[in-house]
Formats: structure tokens, C-alpha cells, sequence
């Protein structure tokens, strides 16, 4: 072959590095998280490597949900600073790959969950997948302002497929951890959108703060703040866990009503200013991370 | 760098995380393949 000097990266087999940057691994730790929270607290458990498998395929299933987001956004990611740097966008690697890489990833985890464990948490990994491509990234996203609130969905199947995958069947706990997250979503991500709302603008994805101003997405904020408190601290009030759960759910969702709160009381139009919605977006993260960890807590420790 | 020594590295990288992959998807099947197994008993 002829000494050539390298000038398209795309060109080249994909560096494994990128492919694992397609998968989203920072956004995949929190839905690998509440999806073995789900699997913890049913009321059985399977078998260590099923129950691993089980956790894997959800894992392998968020990873192609990042990939195919990818490969169909990377012009978007190419307009916004927070995405530029991704192997698309960046140019280090082609699409088809990410196209490949992503599709044979979903098909490779849904197989995988359903001969491991059930078809019921197969199907439910698989519908995640597809709301998540097809509903979220697909139609709602570059259309809606709602884009987030429906979108929120795909990100709160996790706990219930977890559970599904060690029981076979839903019941009503996990599906109240499915409202939570769901509820959760909204303002998690538009406390993120109201600091980087230049970079949405810039791409043209209409999300709340570009559409209807900063004060309209803080009053959403708060608003859905507390039907997530309430979805937060059902399922002690339902007698589904115990006060150990019940109390600190209290607690961590007083503090983030009292957050959302603050970010309402913001004025601030320039993300220098916007020092509450930042703090609320940390929180937000530590907030889920806490309230399922205390529920695992609560399960084995009440147990 | 050379666009041959380039590819020729990222293939090795690949292969050689892809058989460590396949290596732990056989022992993973195997272990399955067990519970399930015992599951039926």
C-alpha cells in the first residue's frame, strides 16, 4: 500500500474509544443505576448472572439509544459547543458505522434480555429503545417544546425492566419509580437548558427556554417539582416501603422543591447569573442517584 | 502518521477487543445456560 498522509479521520475503521463514546457512558451510569435499584427491590432475585445479564442488556440497550442518537443528530451536535467534540460531529468516524454499531447493539441486548431472563423485560427494553429513537429523537425533539416531558419516558423504563427481568411481572411499585423519573425528568433537563439555552438556539431545537423565555421555563420547573414529590414519597404513603425510604424521600424532595423554588425567584437572563439552575441540575443527578439508593436501603435493610 | 500504519493499528485495537468481548460473551452464555438450567431442576 502507498505511504498516504492521513487527512480524513471518517475515512479510517473507527477507533474503539469513539464507539464507546457513542454510547453516552456518563448518561448510561445513571440508567444502569435505577435499573438495578428496580431489580433490588423485587421482592425476588434471580440468579447473580441473570440478574447481571439482566443489568448488561439495559446497559447495551442505553449504549445504542446514544449511538442512534448520535448518528441521526450529528449535524445538530456539530452547532452546539456541549457536542461538537463527539466522533461524529468531530469527524472521526462515519455515520453508517454509528448506524451499524447502534442497531446491531439494540437488537444484540433485547435478544440477549429476553433468552436471559423474559420476554416481558425483552419487550420493555425494546419499546424503551424505540421511544427513546423514534418517539424522542426523532419527533418529538426537533418539534416540540413538550419534547423533554414526553421524551422523559425512555429514560424512566429502566427500574421496570429491572424488575420485570427478576419477577416477569409489573406491580405497582415500579411503576411508580417509573413516574418518578419521569416526573423528574422536566425539570432536570430544563434547569440544564435554561444555562446552555444558546447552544439549543443555535441548533434550532425548540426547547422550553428557547421557545417560551426563561420565566415560563422556571415556573414549569417548580410546577413539575412537585408532582415529583409527591410521586417521590407515594410509595411509603402506599405503605409499598418503609420509613427509612419514606423519610428520606421527604427530605431530598423538600430540598429540591425548595431548589426549583429558588430558580423560580431568578430573574437572571445570562447563564452567569443563573447560579440556581446549576445547582439545581447537580442536585437533580444526586437527587436520583440518592432517592433509589435509599429505596435499595430500605428494602434490605427493612427486610 | 501514515494512513496504512494508522488503519493497521485501529484494526489490531479492534480485533483484539472484539475477541476479549466474544471470550467473555461464551462465558457469560455458559454461566446462563447453567442458572437456567438449575432454575428448571
Amino acid at each position: 500500500m502507498p505511504a498516504i498522509e492521513l487527512t480524513n479521520p471518517a475515512a479510517l475503521p473507527a477507533d474503539w474509544r469513539d464507539l464507546l463514546a457513542l454510547t453516552k457512558p456518563r448518561v448510561m451510569s445513571l440508567v444502569v443505576f435505577t435499573g438495578l435499584c428496580g431489580l433490588l427491590v423485587a421482592p425476588v432475585m434471580p440468579p447473580l448472572v441473570l440478574g447481571f445479564t439482566a443489568i448488561l442488556c439495559i446497559a447495551l440497550g442505553a449504549g445504542a439509544c446514544g449511538a442512534l442518537n448520535q448518528w441521526y443528530e450529528a449535524d445538530i451536535d456539530a452547532k452546539m459547543r456541549r457536542t461538537a467534540g463527539r466522533p461524529l460531529p468531530a469527524g472521526r468516524m462515519d455515520r453508517q458505522s454509528a448506524l451499524h454499531f447502534g442497531v446491531g447493539l439494540s437488537f444484540f441486548s433485547v435478544i440477549l434480555m429476553g433468552l436471559a431472563t423474559n420476554w416481558l423485560a425483552a419487550a420493555l427494553l425494546a419499546a424503551s429503545i424505540l421511544f427513546y429513537v423514534l418517539i424522542y429523537t426523532v419527533w418529538l425533539k426537533p418539534r416540540t417544546t413538550q419534547n423533554i416531558v414526553i421524551g422523559g419516558a425512555a429514560g424512566a423504563f429502566p427500574p421496570l425492566i429491572g424488575w420485570v427481568a427478576a419477577t416477569g411481572h409489573m406491580s405497582a411499585l415500579p411503576l411508580l419509580l417509573f413516574a418518578i423519573i419521569f416526573l423528574w425528568t422536566p425539570p432536570h433537563f430544563w434547569a440544564l437548558s435554561l444555562f446552555v439555552r444558546s447552544d439549543y438556539a443555535a441548533a434550532g431545537i425548540p426547547m422550553l427556554p428557547v421557545v417560551a423565555g426563561a420565566q415560563s421555563t422556571r415556573r414549569q420547573i417548580f410546577l413539575y417539582s412537585l408532582p415529583m414529590a409527591a410521586a417521590a414519597v407515594a410509595p411509603w404513603l402506599l405503605g409499598l416501603t418503609g420509613a427509612i425510604y419514606g423519610g428520606c424521600a421527604a427530605v431530598l424532595s423538600f430540598v429540591f422543591v425548595v431548589l426549583a423554588a429558588r430558580v423560580l425567584a431568578n430573574r437572571a437572563t445570562e447563564p452567569a447569573g443563573m447560579a440556581p439552575e446549576k445547582k439545581l441540575f447537580a442536585y437533580s443527578v444526586f437527587y436520583l442517584f440518592a432517592l433509589f439508593a435509599v429505596l435499595v436501603a430500605d428494602r434490605w435493610l427493612g427486610a | 502518521m501514515k494512513l496504512e500504519e494508522e488503519v493497521v493499528r485501529r484494526q489490531r485495537a479492534r480485533a483484539r477487543i472484539m475477541a476479549l468481548l466474544l471470550a467473555a460473551f461464551v462465558v457469560l452464555i455458559f454461566f446462563i445456560t447453567i442458572a437456567k438450567t438449575r432454575m428448571n431442576w
